[in-house]
């Protein structure tokens, strides 16, 4: 079956006697057991919950992975799959990394003796470079947030297969409709299943599939003992966004594209990240690599207050962090989402302040355009608009 | 207004109580969503990302703070994230924390399985006597985790004394307080630092949701679990949370006719000829029944015995209920009877059970709020028809 018949035709409700078509909540802490000595398929929601394995089956399957896991969210999967190391393990990440992830690296893991590195993985042969003995974890985003610098996956898993260590890819900016990294060779991939996969940004989740039992096992064991799973109503809603990936995600490139081509051809735009456009660098081997380039694009303004006005002005486009839902959003990646990048990272990051993100969504794209060309600050007012200071703080959302 | 502190069945119904402003909803609306969006770069209404906080989170964390009697608690996705943001919060590789010996099989398989290699180390000591703690003390212990009364035997720990000792060495206190919640004891109070809730048992009360919070008095502490807590990505489900408040507001309600009820059964297995031993704080031959009067302001819903028996006996005690639902977790309206040496504390391992005192033929009772003649008619005809089972196999091994 292609993807599209894949995300609807499934086996919503296993062994449900009433056959429904919506897969049943099963709001329940415990279950009755027909034995004292031995337990059934679900002994407790926290271990394991009817609701979930249908969507933990369906996003596996998505994937092309054996095995699925849901999270409460996005960084509960990064957690589980962060402590399958041990004290002297070292993680190398891509240094476009997403600042809550970074956070966890630095924060969290080194009280555990754990290190983390970064490196522009897009560079490999540098990137190479940066691996040592005690490299256990390969992770990376492709393409990246916020940059949209697009990684070679393929060679990626290569080198890190050749040097023993598994190869991680955040999957949340593609969704599976459009990249399929264990096909790619990478080991473990994993969603903020609170993007695309759910799309109607009314859940909080996360996702983790592979196809390795040892690796399944490890992470099951973390799921169940550190009580992270997803709870059963978020399972049910994520089913339900689920089925729509295909004609949220067409719906929404093909208004990335138009407005993509729009701000490239604007004069109050320095420059557009976006590997759907074919002057973009990553364009090529985004397009032997994924099906599709996604909505999510970044461009830089003409000054810092341009960007901010960019944000402010927008009416569609609402201030919002996270991405992939149905309704457009905006943000400065600066000072929102990456905002709690530690310091030292941030510098060789160099994320321009003039630096614009924004999510598409499914509205009408003449709209949306014309919604970012009133945003845009117009030439006459440029000079008076970047004399302004730029009174918010860094780190006010350090999310 | 003179203060008059509000009664704990009056807090559960309106402690931390905000009216939604917009609709004036009598009940918090469920705010199942992702995220909000900001008036400005920088300004939102204190909601940014529900990873981080959610407004239906927040009532239930204002709701269990007031019973707790304390700032707003923080919630989790489950007891065990609690417990796992609390070790990542106050612990780093090297540091020691120091746990009751008997307690929630999850809590050791934690240690045991994640926290150990990544260097976070723990010693079980019998916290009952409070110089064990004393004595396991090194220059790395950050923390004593005590569980009072202990899952499964009901073992208490003096939390006032333990306190002393943890305000001595500069040391944090966190006290499990899932079998009692803060109705029915008061580890703040009682000098502990941090109060940790499974609010899957009796805070839910209805076996609907997995859930968990931590409670202190400590600001820079909650600042640090929350903190933890979004690195983590734990926080609490909007609906599950939701649920939670609404089962919360019976809760001193509900737990009277727990604690009747488990008072009722306990005298009737402790008279019972097949009844070897009972564990329940409310009979006064518990050999803790002093410190229950004194720490407790009840002996709660939960009964362990052991059978004179065997331990096939056992099993088909559990095997021939009709009421008693066989089952995990506690808490909740239905009686759920278990077989920790089987399900909750299956990961533990045989020989440390036995050192613990948890015998092959320890049943647990959570008590449910069926009449309690039900229940032990139930009982009664399970106990009748699994002795019966087990003498017809020893009269059939016999033969053979």
């Amino acid at each position: 079956m292609k993807f599209a018949s894949r995300l609807v035709q499934f086996d919503a409700a296993p062994g449900d006697r009433f056959r429904p078509t919506a897969t049943p909540i099963y709001q329940t802490a415990t279950f009755e057991q027909e034995h004292a000595d031995r337990f059934g398929d679900y002994d407790y929601s926290r271990s394991g919950n009817p609701t979930r394995k249908v969507l933990e089956e369906q996003i596996a399957r998505l994937e092309g992975g054996t095995h699925g896991f849901a999270f409460a969210s996005g960084m509960a999967a990064i957690t589980a799959v962060a402590r399958t190391l041990r004290t002297g393990d070292e993680i190398l990440a891509d240094s476009d990394l997403y600042g809550g992830t970074c956070r966890l690296f630095t924060r969290i893991l080194e009280r555990s003796g754990i290190n983390a590195s970064y490196a522009d993985a897009s560079d490999l042969d540098t990137f190479a470079t940066k691996i040592t003995p005690r490299t256990r974890l390969i992770y990376v985003e492709s393409p990246t947030n916020p940059l949209l610098r697009v990684i070679d996956l393929r060679a990626l898993a290569a080198l890190a297969h050749a040097n023993n260590a598994l190869l991680v890819v955040d999957n949340s900016l593609m969704s599976p409709y459009l990249q399929l990294p264990l096909s790619l060779g990478a080991d473990i991939v994993l969603h903020s299943a609170t993007k695309f996969l759910c799309g109607h940004a009314d859940v909080t989740g996360g996702a983790v599939v592979v196809r390795d039992p040892k690796l399944a096992e490890d992470i099951y064991l973390l799921q169940n003992a550190e009580g992270n799973a997803l709870a059963p109503f978020d399972c049910f809603l994520l089913l339900r966004g689920l089925k729509t990936l295909k004609l949220r995600v067409d719906a929404q490139q093909r208004n990335t594209l138009a407005i993509a081509e729009f701000l490239a051809a604007d004069p109050r735009v320095e420059q557009v990240f976006y590997p759907g456009l074919k002057s973009d660098p990553g364009y090529s081997l985004q397009h032997r690599q994924a099906s599709g380039a996604g909505s999510v694009l970044s461009f830089t303004t003409q000054s810092a207050a341009a960007a901010r006005a960019v944000a402010e002005q927008a009416r569609m486009f609402q201030i919002c962090v996270s991405f992939g839902s149905l309704h457009s959003t905006i943000s400065l990646p600066g000072c929102m989402s990456h905002a709690s990048v530690p310091t030292e990272i941030a510098a060789s990051r160099e994320l321009p302040p003039e630096l614009v993100r924004i999510s598409v969504g499914i509205e009408d794209a003449e709209d949306l355009i014309a919604d970012l060309d009133q945003a845009l600050p117009r030439p006459a007012l440029r000079r008076a608009e970047s004399d302004l200071q730029l009174g918010w703080d860094r780190e006010v959302r350090c999310l | 207004m003179a203060s008059h502190t509000q009664d704990i069945a009056t807090l559960a119904i309106h402690g931390g109580r905000t009216l939604d402003s917009h609709a004036s909803s009598l009940n918090f609306p469920l705010y199942q969503t992702g995220t909000f969006v900001h008036d400005a770069v920088g300004v939102d209404k204190g909601f940014s990302y529900s990873r981080v906080s959610n407004p239906t989170v927040d009532a239930l964390e204002k709701a269990i703070g007031a019973l707790e009697g304390t700032a707003p608690a923080i919630c989790f996705r489950s007891g065990m994230a609690a417990e796992s943001a609390l070790f990542f919060s106050v612990l780093k590789a090297g540091e020691h924390a120091i746990l009751s010996q008997v307690t929630y099989g999850g809590t050791i398989r934690l240690f045991r399985e994640i926290l150990e290699p990544l260097g976070l180390h723990a010693s079980f000591v019998d916290t009952s006597n409070p110089a064990n703690v004393e004595a396991a003390l090194t220059p790395q212990t950050r923390i004593v985790f005590i569980e009072s009364p202990a899952n499964p035997i009901l073992t208490l720990t003096d939390i006032a004394a333990i306190a002393k000792i943890t305000k001595r060495h500069g040391l944090l206190l966190a006290v499990d307080n899932t079998f009692l919640t803060p109705a029915l004891q008061r580890p703040l109070e009682l000098g502990a630092d941090i109060s940790v809730l499974s609010t899957t048992k009796y805070i839910d009360g209805h076996n609907a949701t997995v859930g968990g919070s931590l409670a202190t008095h400590d600001e820079v502490l909650a600042e640090r679990f929350r903190l933890i807590r979004k690195t983590l990505g734990s926080i609490q489900a909007p609906f599950e949370a939701w649920l939670t408040l609404q089962g919360l507001k019976t809760l001193p309600a509900r737990l009277r006719l727990h604690c009747e009820n488990a008072q009722v059964i306990a005298e009737w297995l402790d008279a019972h000829p097949l009844v070897s031993r009972v564990y329940y704080p409310g009979l006064p031959s518990f050999p803790q029944y002093e410190l229950a009067l004194r720490q407790q302001r009840a002996p709660g819903g939960m009964i362990s015995f052991e059978l004179d028996a065997p331990f096939t006996t056992a099993i088909d005690v559990l095997n021939s209920v009709q009421l008693c639902s066989r089952a995990e977790s506690l808490g909740g309206l239905e009686t759920l009877i278990t077989h920790p040496a089987s399900t909750t504390h299956a990961d533990v391992g045989p020989e440390l059970r036995n050192h613990l005192g948890i015998s092959d033929g320890l049943i647990r009772l959570s008590v449910g709020l069926e009449s309690p003649a039900d229940i032990i008619a139930d009982l009664e005809q399970a106990f009748a028809a699994a002795s019966c089972s087990s003498y017809a196999k020893e009269v059939a091994h016999e033969v053979r």
